[in-house]
């Protein structure tokens, strides 16, 4: 099988958003990076899906040079290459990203799957994976949560709360997933040395005008709230217990 | 006055606001579709319908979100998801599962949007026009079947309670004084994001903005710092309790109540408290 997983480097937050002055980014000196949480699951998958089967499975990312870090990841839990569409760092919108995508995807021998996380962590755009698909003219299912080959297809089951949707679809086909899929396993000291030296091929694509435009970033409100201390230690059991009833809970 | 086409999943909360927003947009033409799901037919469908709307709207749920991404990509039209706000062609957008917000100017036509879940007042039930399928629709894709969950316990979507546990929980095996504490709540239990890829918990107890978004009365909070990708799961229930070591962790500006201490030692007295005044 071959596997194309689609990649987004993210910054990884923490606990509270702060904002770049001119408000068009979150202020990332002091933040880490990572891929979106979706998404190392569709990495994990294909990793697995290559060692039961065999085949090769392929990252693939839009992004700053450094997305390379996330590529690199990638390959250390078991991706065997990388490409890396570089930018120079501004946003893409999610029909340019889709495009720069299906130009990469094309340059390519045919993958049997194209994996996409359901929706990226940071814009939440809910579209690439099936802008994609429409484009290459390929069946697309969404927000999965188990992926099983079949003989010339993939049976596949979505979680729509309370129920499962179970889909068959004929390869090649492009599927995004959820967290839950599987468990990702972490990189291995050996897994990191062996990626530094897998293949990386990287292209500057040029960035369209954008149609869904980013105007600013605004923080919601309510924030800042200040929690009432109802107490310090178990010494603060009764008062909880009071507030439970108060609130028709116990 | 603007035309806008609602698609509607009928007896669902999340397109009666989707309603609400679409009514103040213009003039609403509300359609559903019945029958297997089979979104790319769906979409072609709705796509056929939106020729001469100004806008295209749905629920910013699964399906509304998958259904309009599909029309806007046969359309090749930008498409804004869980949007909160339209003023003339700037929309303001979750991001971040609502840990953040984002001002954009949406240029296409028609303008395709899904309404934020839970930002919006319902309106009104309206009758919806249901659509058919084309001739020869793509129905490749569609649902074989529904296998349902099987219903052991609370589900952590509908609990009225729910319990959290977070990194502070230490281990698998401590989780047992939440379990107790959600027992004896009626609730469920639910956990953040690095107890799920500790493999302390399944997925399925995870709040967060990858895992579940709860709307309980009441959330406990125990042992969690409160990282937006939790805070996302956990902001729509109406109380939140706070039980942390660190009278600085960004939980405590999320929460409503706080208890200051360690969750192994206060947890399980509030447990005991409860069985005294129950008499249990």
């Amino acid at each position: 099988m071959r596997i194309l997983v689609c990649v987004k480097r993210v910054p990884m937050t923490g606990g509270r958003i702060v904002l770049t002055e001119d408000e068009q980014e979150i202020q990332t000196r002091h933040l880490g990076f990572t891929i979106s949480p979706h998404e190392e699951c569709a990495v994990e998958e294909a990793v697995r899906l290559v060692e039961a089967h065999g085949g090769e499975s392929v990252v693939l990312t839009l992004g700053p040079a450094e997305a390379e870090e996330q590529l690199r990841d990638c390959m250390a839990i078991g991706a065997d290459r990388g490409i890396l569409l570089q930018t120079d760092g501004a946003d893409w919108d999610a029909q340019s990203t889709a495009a720069a995508l299906v130009d990469a995807i094309r340059s390519e021998d045919p993958f049997d799957l194209i994996l996409f996380g359901n929706e990226s962590a940071d814009a939440g755009g809910y579209q690439v994976g099936i802008r994609v698909a429409t484009t290459l003219g390929l069946p697309v299912a969404t927000g999965l949560k188990k992926i099983e080959p079949r003989d010339g297809g993939v049976r596949v089951e979505r979680d729509t709360g309370g129920a499962r949707e179970a889909y068959e679809l004929p390869t090649p086909a492009v599927l995004t997933v959820l967290e839950g899929l599987n468990l990702p396993r972490y990189p291995s000291v050996p897994g990191r040395l062996r990626a530094k030296s897998k293949p990386l091929a990287v292209s500057e694509p040029a960035r369209p005008e954008q149609r869904l435009e980013k105007v600013r970033l605004v923080l919601p409100p309510g924030q800042g709230k200040q929690a009432e201390v109802l107490g310090e230690g178990p010494a603060a059991a009764p008062k909880v217990v009071e507030l439970l009833q108060q609130l028709g809970v116990a | 006055m603007a035309d806008v086409l609602l698609f509607v999943e009928p007896g669902e909360e999340l397109s009666l606001q989707a309603l609400g927003f679409a009514q103040r947009l213009g003039k609403v033409r509300a359609v559903s579709l019945d029958g297997d799901y089979a979104p790319a037919a769906w979409a072609e469908s709705l796509a056929d319908a939106s020729e001469g709307a100004d806008a295209v709207v749905a629920a910013g749920s699964d399906r509304g979100n998958e259904l309009l991404a599909h029309v806007a990509a046969r359309l090749d039209q930008p498409f804004a998801a869980n949007v909160t706000a339209l003023d003339g062609d700037v929309v303001t957008r979750l991001r971040w599962g609502g840990s953040l917000l984002e001002e954009a100017r949406l240029h296409g036509s028609p303008k395709i949007l899904t309404v934020a879940p839970h930002t919006q007042p319902a309106a009104e039930p309206v009758e919806a026009e249901e659509l058919g399928l084309p001739a020869g629709a793509d129905t490749a894709v569609r649902v074989l079947e529904r296998l349902e969950e099987s219903g052991g316990g609370v589900s952590l979507r509908d609990a009225k309670v729910v319990v959290g546990g977070g990194r502070g929980v230490g281990s698998a095996e401590a989780f047992a004084i939440i379990e107790e504490l959600a027992g004896l709540l009626g609730g469920a239990v639910g956990c953040s994001r690095v107890v799920t890829s500790a493999g302390w918990r399944p997925h399925t107890d995870q709040v967060g903005q990858t895992g579940t978004k709860i709307s309980a009365d009441l959330y406990v909070a125990c042992g969690i710092s409160g990282a937006t990708q939790h805070i996302a799961g956990c902001k729509g229930a109406k109380r939140i309790l706070a039980i942390n070591d660190d009278p600085e962790a960004p939980i405590l500006a999320h929460a409503d109540y706080a208890v200051i201490g360690d969750l192994h030692e206060i947890v399980p007295a509030i447990s005991a408290e409860l069985r005294r005044v129950q008499g249990r």
